[in-house]
């Protein structure tokens, strides 16, 4: 526990500099690394931060463990590829750190800036560099080290960002041999978020070494088996509990609970229902996905061009009975795109909008025009059995409207390029999260000019609200605008909305110490062996 | 030896035409590999930047003239998902899928060899009828079934090995063995049963010729016509068939490495062809054919070898 | 003595295809429930009464599914085999009839297709047909097509060169005749014991297709789907896959013991 208590004394230490910065709130840009994919996207709850393991035994220093990760990582490690999958993310978390790094609560806590200040029109952030923070190759951490890794990650220099959250970014300086400024073309009061972006040696490439400032070094990675780390000894801040980390790729979710329940993984996460009920005599904790998994509808073709028969289908699907027959209860309904890991922006009012009712959706049909039904084919991604699952129960649920719904399951290939890039389906069901407790992450893939509106859904009045929402700069009023965006999905009923996805963590009784994050972050460093 | 080149002439044809099929193959499947490396970063430049980069662009046959040359003189190129040579990351997956096959064609062999002439030696005892009965069983119990049966009553009741802590050969020699032998059993058990049926019928087929009839008259005991007389014609039949299962078995392993949670090929092969690593996927189809054609290839000579009647043919 | 277990071997096998074609029969027009009816009340049940198989992680009857199941599987293997069987009659018939450049041309294609890794061949032709019930049939079915083709092709050329076929000749019948109508009775007992084992290669293949989900799609039922499905259940509710691999078991035996005892060429 001695980490929280750092944690506790570090976010006193900044207060002043959290209450600066909260002066003014203004979403702006573009969210990096969405990824549409459930499987490796998942995070906290923020009910279950608080959650350590039941676990009693006395935690101590050293020893090695295995940790199950259901998917293989990008090719590259490079922490600054922004197409990175999740899965490949929460396992550089532990190698990289960023000026500032988020902790358990979903704040920005400073990591290799000592402290940072933001000025009044949001469009000058300066970080003092943190004294004596070293990387894994024993160098101290320069402001050099700082400008290279920013220029890098923002592709000042090459003019293509890595990172597009960064491409707000019109100057990054030094102006002592502790400060840094960064200077963005347009206000963004959000920008701290992508400022986790990590820092790495001036002039290293990490695709031929990985060298970040993390509490674990990278030792070694075996393609589609595993990737090792080790405690870094010279680490600025809490030194981690175990000596060495094995995160082990087990892509069948099968063989995962086998693994776990013989012994072969200390621990596993994003796990979900069916997967924890089958372990005996471990320590399970229930976090979410952080993810709205919804029935998107391509609201360009019939019959989803009309919102009758959207609507009709939002009352006809029951997502309570999906949590219920899919999910095994577990999971948080939702009503639009929106989770409750964004407490400011999760708007609860709008999760039940639509009350299961069969006869108004007939109704709703007839008026449409659809009084016998129709035929459609919903899209899914054969590997993530959530959504599978979820497909299944739906299919059910509409025959009672005389709708008769095809499932059609593809690999992930086809449904990105038929599906979310070609546009060509008529509905599917997936999870989208985001990368940063941005809303702009979760929100600006509706407006009628985003690159990623694969649902065609054009609605003046959203683009309208967003629009004004991401100019705001008081912080009330942008949550309000935010808001009134959601309200627009859940009243046009562009998606079916279903649920925030549950997910389980899992680990031996001897291992403890695990903390969830509101972002797809899996913590090494509180965790630790039971003596 | 006309037989040998003709034979060799026609193993190169064959590769050849894999190697084109496998090329062509993923010309016409859709889903592009652009789109899955970019995700949700997608947009139709960067996707025709990166194709350009990944030498996806220009004519299909000269751009399979191009890896033809360069596979034949070792370079099998650079996979899209894991930006390294395909040598690499197929590195260590080979070793794994040739031990697994490997070890389970031994097994067929060492099953079924002594259990089908034994059965053809006390044919019509109730040993002889158990055995067959049970072999129909064995037969239609697919390996994926085998498998997961294996990793639950081995693995989880009776905890003979522990499902999911496969050790590689570097950490291991015979911890990857040992792990590795029911996950082998699971794909020879249905074979051997194939195997120890066709050459107990082989060698009863036998039983009735004019020269084993000889062979008994000269008072030959059942067991001295099967062991002097029967058994060099009634395995050319068996030779053939197990050279075909090598190649079954090492095809067949994809499933069965996904039960075992074994880092194979297998396993490699499927998350290539879903993220539409053709470099990869192309590499491992040619080395697959290329054991199954060689097999084939192999059993004709030998066949040859034993009985000189085929090389007319 | 031989024939006595022949007869053994043939009418156990005709018993279970019997009993099981018989299931699958009801099964099309009624089962006990609605095989895609889901009960929240009533998941993972463990055998009993009320549901002879259980119930799976959607509180669907697992025997209902278990029936229909068996029913698409069986279709889908039958329907496999028959392709492949007729058009390797066809392709083989002709090429081990006449021999000559075609023969070496189309054995060298069916050689080259038959050493190419089989799942990687099926997923490429589901790719382009799509997937679903009717696609896989037509991508199994071609892949079964140079199997087939190569066992009637050295059939027909064993038989080619017998007496009864060079009297035909020379009586003048025709060669399409002779190939047809002579030979391929001659070599029907090779044909039955190779349908036996296509057919159990077709239903595996369905299990892995269905496994990769480009078989039968959800929530429709077939025994390659419900085993994938069961296996993420084997310790909480082992009865599930035990079940479903106990129907394929079936299955698969029936119709080899019926080929078997039918098959002139292996005894046993």
């Amino acid at each position: 526990m001695k980490s929280r208590i750092l944690a506790l004394i570090l976010a006193a230490l900044m207060t002043a500099a959290l209450c600066g910065c909260g002066g003014g709130e203004s979403a702006q840009g573009d969210t990096a690394s969405e990824t549409a994919d459930t499987e490796a996207t998942a995070t906290a709850a923020e009910d279950t931060a608080e959650e350590s393991t039941g676990s009693t035994g006395e935690a101590v220093y050293g020893g090695e463990i295995t940790v199950g990760i259901a998917a293989e990582l990008d090719s590259s490690l490079d922490p600054h590829v922004s197409s990175s999958l999740a899965g490949t993310r929460e396992v550089l978390f532990n190698i990289f750190e960023g000026l500032v790094k988020p902790d358990t609560e979903g704040n920005l806590i400073p990591a290799v800036a000592e402290s940072y200040t933001v000025n009044e029109t949001a469009d000058v952030y300066t970080f003092t560099l943190r004294e004596g923070v070293k990387f894994h190759n024993g160098e101290t951490v320069t402001v050099g080290d700082v400008v290279y890794s920013l220029t890098r990650a923002a592709g000042l220099d090459t003019g293509e960002p890595f990172m597009s959250t960064l491409s707000g970014i019109a100057s990054v300086e030094a102006t002592d041999d502790s400060t840094i400024v960064v200077t963005l073309s347009a206000p963004d009061t959000e920008f701290l978020a992508y400022m986790t972006a990590a820092i790495i040696p001036e002039g290293n490439d990490p695709d031929e070494e990985l060298i970040g400032t993390g509490p674990f070094k990278f030792v070694s990675r075996t393609v589609q088996e595993n990737v090792v780390i080790e405690k870094f000894d010279e680490y600025w801040g809490e030194e981690p509990y175990l000596d060495k980390v094995t995160f082990q790729v087990i892509e069948d979710s099968q063989t995962m609970v086998m693994s776990l329940q013989s012994g072969a993984i200390d621990m596993a996460a994003h796990l979900d229902a069916s997967q924890a009920a089958q372990l005996d005599g471990l320590t399970v904790l229930e976090g979410s996905m952080n993810l709205v998994q919804a029935l998107y509808l391509n609201n360009a073709v019939e019959p989803f061009d009309n919102i009758l028969v959207r609507q009709a289908l939002s009352y006809a699907i029951d997502k309570y009975e999906i949590i219920d027959l899919a999910g095994d209860g577990y999971g948080t309904a939702l009503g639009s795109s929106m989770y409750p890991a964004f407490a400011k922006y999760f708007d609860e009012s709008l999760t039940n909008y639509y009350e299961t009712d069969i006869e108004k959706a007939r109704e709703l049909l007839a008026e449409a025009g659809y009084e016998d039904g129709f035929t459609f084919t919903i899209a899914v991604i054969s590997s993530y059995t959530p959504h599978v699952n979820a497909a299944q129960v739906i299919v059910e649920q509409l025959k009672e409207i005389g709708v008769t719904v095809e499932i059609e399951q593809m690999d992930a290939s086809t449904w990105y390029s038929d599906v979310y890039q070609g546009k060509d389906f008529q509905a599917t069901i997936n999870g989208f999260d985001a990368s940063t407790l941005t809303a702009s992450a979760m929100l600006s893939r509706f407006t009628s000019t985003s690159s990623k509106n694969f649902i065609s859904f054009y609605n003046d009045e959203y683009d309208a609200a967003y629009a004004e929402a991401v100019a705001t700069v008081d912080e009330a009023t942008q949550i309000d605008l935010f808001k009134q965006c959601q309200t627009i999905l859940t009243e046009q009923a562009a998606n079916v909305y279903i649920q925030d996805l549950a997910e389980f963590v899992a680990m031996q009784s001897n291992v403890g110490g695990y903390e969830f994050y509101p972002l797809y972050v899996m913590d090494m460093s509180t965790v630790y062996l039971i003596g | 030896m006309r037989y040998i080149l003709k034979k060799t002439g026609v193993l190169l044809v064959t590769l050849l035409v894999i190697s084109l099929l496998a090329f062509l193959a993923f010309q016409i499947i859709p889903g592009d590999p652009t789109a899955r490396l970019l995700g949700t970063d997608y947009t139709p430049e960067r996707a025709e930047a990166l194709r350009e980069e990944l030498g996806l662009t220009g004519n299909v046959f000269v751009r399979y003239w191009k890896w033809l040359s360069g596979f034949v003189t070792g370079d099998m190129g650079t996979s899209y998902s894991y930006s390294m040579p395909v040598s690499e990351v197929i590195h260590g997956k080979v070793a794994v899928t040739a031990a697994l096959s490997l070890m389970a064609w031994l097994m067929v062999m060492v099953i079924s060899i002594p259990l089908g002439i034994t059965l053809a030696r006390y044919q019509g005892s109730r040993a002889d009828r158990a055995f067959v009965a049970m072999n129909q069983v064995f037969m239609a119990i697919p390996p994926f079934f085998l498998g997961i049966l294996f990793t639950y009553v081995f693995g989880l009741v009776l905890k003979l090995f522990v499902p999911g802590s496969f050790v590689s050969f570097s950490d291991s020699f015979f911890g990857c063995l040992g792990y590795l032998v029911f996950p082998a059993l699971a794909i020879a058990i249905p074979k051997a049963a194939m195997v120890t049926k066709l050459l107990r019928s082989s060698i009863l087929a036998q039983m009735d010729q004019d020269y084993v009839r000889t062979a008994y008259s000269r008072g030959n005991s059942r067991w001295g016509v099967i062991r002097g007389h029967v058994l060099r014609n009634a395995l050319l039949p068996v030779v053939t068939f197990l050279a075909m299962t090598l190649a079954d078995i090492v095809a067949g392993s994809i499933v069965v490495e996904q039960v075992f949670a074994l880092p194979g090929l297998g396993r490699l092969l499927l998350s290539s062809i879903s993220n539409r690593d053709y470099p990869v996927v192309q590499c491992i189809v040619v080395m697959i054919s290329f054991v199954v054609v060689f097999m084939n290839y192999l059993s004709d000579i030998v066949t040859q070898y034993i009985d000189p009647r085929v090389r007319l043919n | 003595m031989i024939t006595s277990r022949k007869n053994k071997t043939f009418r156990a096998g005709a018993v279970i295809t019997a009993v099981m074609l018989l299931i699958i029969l009801v099964g099309a027009f009624w089962t006990p429930y609605d095989p895609n009816a889901m009960d929240g009340s009533a998941k993972l049940q463990p055998p009993s009464l009320a549901h002879l198989l259980g119930t799976d992680n959607f509180g669907r009857d697992i025997f209902s599914r278990v029936v229909e199941g068996a029913g698409a599987t069986f279709v889908i293997a039958a329907a496999t085999v028959a392709i492949g069987l007729v058009a390797g009659m066809i392709i083989g018939g002709l090429t081990g009839y006449y021999g000559g450049p075609l023969d070496e041309i189309l054995m060298r294609i069916c050689d080259a297709i038959a050493a190419f890794p089989s799942i990687l061949l099926a997923l490429v032709l589901i790719a382009l047909f799509g997937s679903g019930r009717y696609k896989i049939i037509l991508a199994l079915g071609l892949l079964f097509i140079p199997s087939f083709s190569r066992i009637v092709r050295s059939e027909v050329a064993k038989q080619k060169s017998m007496d009864y076929v060079r009297s035909a000749k020379l009586m003048g019948v025709g060669d399409m005749r002779i190939l047809f109508v002579h030979i391929m009775p001659n070599i029907l007992p090779v044909l039955l014991s190779t349908v036996a084992i296509g057919f159990n290669n077709a239903v595996l293949a369905e299990a892995s297709m269905s496994y990769l989900g480009v078989g039968v799609q959800p929530p429709d039922a077939s025994l390659g789907r419900m085993l994938s499905e069961a296996q993420t259940y084997l310790m909480s509710a082992p009865w599930y896959a035990v079940s479903v691999g106990l129907a394929i078991i079936l299955l698969v035996l029936g119709f080899g013991l019926l080929s078997d005892g039918l098959g002139g060429q292996y005894d046993a």
